[in-house]
C-alpha cells in the first residue's frame, strides 16, 4: 500500500460519535432579532444587567459584517436560518445525577465520559453541556471546600453577579469581532470557574460539549478567573452528531490570570467534520483569549483539533504583567475536505514577558490548513522573548499546508525566533514499518503521534492518552 | 523453506529480474553477490512485498505459502525480515517503542500474548549485549540522525529482537568499520540456528570470512548465473565478474 492509498482509506473512515440522541427539547424557531435575545434571557431568568449586556452586543452585531479574511472557503452563513436556543426539556435544572434524563447520561457514556465513574474514581470534575444547557456538574462540593467555584455560567449569573459584571467581556469585549458580538448576544450556557487567591485547584476541571439538536448553533461562553498565586487546569472536549447541514459553533473563552497565577487550558476538539464530499460538519469559529493581567502569571493553551468542517480560531495571550508567560501548543488535523485556519496571537505588553508557540499541522486527503500567528512586541516590552516552532506533516499529495507568521517588534531588546518545517510520510517509511510487522494504519498513527509528541506532553496524562487514541481513530482505516 | 521459481519482475517498464531461481533450505546461509545494478536489492524488495514492482512471471513460496499474495506485514508475521541497504529514518518515533510495537504485532499475529514492558526490556538488554550496541540509540527516534554504521547495526539489532525465520541482509556490511563488521557478524552467528535461514547480499568476500555461507550465488542480468560453495566467493574476489562473462558494472 502506498501513502496515497492509505490516505484514501483514512479519508473514508467513519466518524465515531455521529449518533443522535432522541430527547424532547425546547427549541426556539430559527431567526435572530431583539425578541430572540430577550427570549433567551427570559428563559434563563436573567437579571436586568445581563439582558442589557446582550442587547448592547446584539445592536453592535447588527452593524457588523461577517469577516472573510481567513484562508477557508464556505458559502455565506444565513444567520436567520439558525435556531439560537435548544435545551433538553425538563422543569428545573437537575439537582443530582438521578434527576438527569437517562437518555442524556447514555449519550455521555457513548462518548466515553464516565460521569458516574468519574465521581467515584478519577477525581475529575465534569461539567457537561448538552446543546445549550449545562446538565451535570459533579464534584461541586469538594471544589467548594477549596473555595473554587465551578458551575454553569448561567448559574454564575445568578449566584455570583458581581464577578460576572466585573469580568465578563473584560478580555473579549463584545466589540472585538463579529462572532464575539454574536456570542455575547445569544450565548446560552458555558462554564464559569473562579479560583481564589493562593488556591491550587485540587482536581482537573473538564467540560464536554456536545451539539445534538438539528440546525442549532452552539454559543457557549467560558470564563475562568485565577486570583493571585492560584493554579487551575481545565480541559474541554467536543463532539457532535452527523448531520448533513453545517452547524455553527461560535464560542468565546476568556481567561484571567492575576499575579503569579497559572491557567492551563486544554482542548480536545472532535466536532463532526462532515462527510468525504464535504457535506455537513461543524463550523468552529471561536474566540479564545487569555489575559495575563498579573506579574509572573502564566497561561498555556494546548489544543488538539481533529474535528469540524472548518476551524477558525486563535487562542491568544495578552501578556500584560511583567515577567508573564504565554504558551500555545497545537495539533491540528485536516483530512477529507476539512479546513483549518488556526494559530495564536502573543501580545507582549509587559517587561521580560516570554511566549512559546509550538504548532503541529497534519493535512491528509484534500485537507487544507493554515497556521496564522501574530507575535507583537510593544514598545514597553523590554526583554520580551518569543520562540515559535511551526511544523507541517503532509500525508498524500492533494492536501496543503500554509504558514503565515506575522511578527511586529517595537522594542529593540526583544528576541524572536521562528522555525518552520514541512515533511511528508513517505512510501519508504510506510514500507519500512510494514516490513517490521506493523500495519499501514499503525505506521501512520505511530509517525503522526511521534510528530505531535511535544504537544501531547503538555496535556494532562489521561487526556494525552485520549488525544493519541483520537488521532489514531481519526486517521483510521489506513489498511485497504 | 523459500523457493523462488522463474521470477520475473519489472520496475515501471524496465524488467529487472529475468527468470530467477533460488532454493533456500532451513538453517542455511546463502550469500548473493553480483555487480551493481544487477537486481539484488530488487529481489530483496520483491520478496518482502514493497510496492512499485510488478511480478510478471514465476512464483515464490515460503514455508509452503504463496508469499507474493501477502501484504508486507503478513510476510513479517510469517517470519521474513529484511535488513535494508538504506535503513529509513522515522523522526519522532522512539526506537524502543517502535521495536516493542513491531514485536507485539508479530506476536499477536501468531496468537502469542503480548510481551509486557518488563519482559520486553529484559529481552532487549540481553540482545543489546550481543551486538555491543550503545543503548542511547534506543532512546532516539528510529534511525534518525544515526551514522551509517549505527543504522546498519540497528537493523541487525531489530533482527535479533524479531527472531525471523528468514533474514535478508542487504549489504549490511557496507559502511561498517572493521570492528563493527565483526560485531555484526558475531550477532548473525549468535542467531544462527537450524531453524533460521539467512540471505546475505554482499560485495565483499571479507564478510564471508566471518559468516560462513553454505552457498554462494552470483546474480547478474536479473538471474542467478552461477552457484557454488564458499570457494566461489574467493574466486570472484580474485578474478572479478569479468571471468563469468559479464561486465563489472551492469
Ligand atoms: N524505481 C526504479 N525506477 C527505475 N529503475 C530502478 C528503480 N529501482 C531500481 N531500478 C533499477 O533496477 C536495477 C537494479 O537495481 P537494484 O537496486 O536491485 O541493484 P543492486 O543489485 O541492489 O545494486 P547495488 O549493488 O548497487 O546495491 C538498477 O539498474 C536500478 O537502477
Ligand atoms: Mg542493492
Amino acid at each position: 500500500m502506498t501513502v496515497s492509498s492509505a490516505v484514501e482509506a483514512i479519508v473514508t473512515s467513519e466518524y465515531e460519535h455521529g449518533f443522535v440522541t432522541e430527547i424532547a427539547s425546547d427549541t426556539l424557531p430559527p431567526g435572530l432579532d431583539e425578541g430572540v435575545v430577550r427570549a433567551i434571557s427570559a428563559r434563563k431568568g436573567e437579571p436586568e444587567f445581563m439582558l442589557d449586556y446582550r442587547l448592547r452586543a446584539f445592536r453592535h452585531w447588527q452593524t457588523m459584517t461577517a469577516p472573510r479574511w481567513a484562508q477557508v472557503h464556505y458559502p455565506p452563513i444565513d444567520f436567520q436560518a439558525i435556531s439560537y436556543f435548544s435545551a433538553p426539556k425538563s422543569k428545573d435544572g437537575p439537582k443530582s445525577l438521578d434527576e438527569i434524563d437517562p437518555a442524556l447520561l447514555e449519550t455521555y457514556t457513548k462518548l466515553g465520559i464516565p460521569i458516574e465513574e468519574q465521581m467515584a474514581l478519577s477525581g475529575i470534575a465534569v461539567d457537561a453541556v448538552f446543546d445549550s444547557v449545562s446538565v451535570a456538574t459533579t464534584f461541586r462540593t469538594q471544589l467548594a471546600a477549596a473555595g473554587v467555584i465551578f458551575c454553569a455560567i448561567s448559574e454564575a449569573v445568578h449566584d455570583h453577579p458581581d464577578l460576572i459584571k466585573q469580568y465578563l467581556g473584560s478580555v473579549v469585549p463584545h466589540t472585538d469581532n463579529f462572532y464575539a458580538a454574536l456570542n455575547a448576544a445569544v450565548f446560552s450556557d458555558g462554564t464559569f470557574v473562579y479560583v481564589p487567591k493562593g488556591v491550587r485547584c485540587p482536581m482537573e476541571l473538564s467540560t464536554y460539549f456536545r451539539i445534538n439538536a438539528r440546525n442549532t448553533g452552539q454559543f457557549e461562553r467560558t470564563l475562568i478567573i485565577a486570583e493571585a498565586g492560584s493554579y487551575v487546569s481545565y480541559l474541554e472536549g467536543c463532539t457532535a452528531p452527523m448531520r448533513d447541514e453545517n452547524q455553527l459553533h461560535a464560542a468565546v473563552v476568556e481567561l484571567i490570570a492575576m499575579d503569579d497565577a497559572e491557567i492551563k487550558y486544554s482542548t480536545v476538539q472532535n466536532w463532526y467534520p462532515g462527510d468525504a464530499k464535504g457535506r455537513g460538519g461543524i463550523y468552529n469559529f471561536v474566540t479564545k483569549r487569555g489575559d495575563c493581567r498579573g506579574a509572573r502569571s502564566k497561561i498555556s493553551w494546548t489544543q488538539v483539533e481533529t474535528g469540524s468542517a472548518i476551524t477558525w480560531k486563535y487562542p491568544s495571550c495578552l501578556l500584560r504583567g511583567d515577567d508573564s508567560v504565554g504558551e500555545f501548543y497545537s495539533v491540528a488535523v485536516t483530512k477529507g475536505r476539512q479546513q483549518a485556519d488556526t494559530g495564536t496571537k502573543m501580545i507582549h505588553l509587559g517587561r521580560n514577558t516570554s511566549s512559546t508557540i509550538v504548532s503541529k499541522g497534519i493535512a491528509a486527503g484534500e485537507g487544507e490548513q493554515t497556521y496564522r500567528g501574530l507575535v507583537r512586541i510593544a514598545t514597553k516590552a523590554a526583554g520580551a522573548r518569543n520562540h515559535t516552532q511551526c511544523d507541517s506533516l503532509l500525508i498524500g499529495a492533494r492536501c496543503a499546508a500554509h504558514t503565515v507568521p506575522y511578527i511586529e517588534v517595537k522594542n529593540p531588546t526583544a528576541q524572536t525566533e521562528h522555525e518552520a518545517t514541512t515533511s511528508k510520510i513517505s512510501d519508504d517509511q510506510l514500507f519500512y514499518c510494514r516490513s517490521r510487522g506493523l500495519t499501514a494504519e499503525d505506521a501512520v498513527s505511530m509517525i503522526v503521534n511521534g510528530f505531535c509528541k511535544e504537544v501531547f506532553k503538555q496535556l494532562p496524562m489521561e487526556f494525552a492518552v485520549e488525544a493519541q487514541k483520537l488521532l489514531s481513530i481519526s486517521l483510521e482505516g489506513a489498511v485497504g | 523453506m523459500l523457493s523462488v521459481k522463474g521470477l520475473r519482475a519489472k520496475v515501471g517498464e524496465k524488467e529487472i529480474l529475468k527468470g530467477l531461481d533460488l532454493e533456500i533450505g532451513r538453517g542455511e546461509i546463502h550469500a548473493i553477490m553480483g555487480p551493481n545494478g544487477s537486481g539484488k536489492s530488487t529481489l530483496a524488495h520483491v520478496l518482502s512485498g514493497r510496492d512499485g514492482y510488478t511480478v510478471t512471471a514465476g512464483s515464490v513460496t515460503f514455508d509452503g505459502q504463496d508469499l507474493l499474495a501477502l501484504a508486507p506485514e503478513e510476510r513479517a508475521h510469517l517470519g521474513l525480515f529484511l535488513a535494508f541497504q538504506y535503513p529509513v529514518e522515522l523522526p519522532g518515533v522512539n526506537n524502543t517503542y517502535f521495536l516493542k510495537a513491531a514485536l507485539n504485532a508479530i506476536r499477536a499475529a501468531r496468537g502469542q500474548p503480548e510481551l509486557d514492558a518488563v519482559a520486553f526490556m529484559r529481552l532487549m538488554k540481553e540482545r543489546l549485549k550481543v551486538l555491543h550496541l550503545d543503548d542511547s540509540l534506543l532512546k532516539r527516534p528510529v534511525n534518525f540522525g544515526f551514522s551509517g554504521g549505527e543504522k546498519k547495526r540497528n537493523e541487525i539489532f531489530q533482527m535479533a529482537m524479531l527472531e525471523p525465520k528468514l533474514a535478508i541482509l542487504d549489504e549490511t556490511d557496507s559502511g561498517l568499520d572493521i570492528d563493527a563488521l565483526r560485531i555484526v557478524a558475531d550477532g548473525v552467528n549468535a542467531l544462527r540456528n537450524p531453524e533460521r535461514s539467512v540471505i546475505l547480499v554482499t560485495h565483499y568476500q571479507r564478510l564471508l570470512d566471518y559468516i560462513q555461507p553454505d552457498y554462494v550465488h552470483v546474480l547478474a542480468r536479473g538471474q542467478i548465473i552461477r552457484s557454488g560453495g564458499k570457494s566461489l566467493a574467493l574466486e570472484l574476489e580474485e578474478k572479478g565478474y569479468g571471468w563469468l562473462g559479464i561486465e563489472e558494472a551492469a
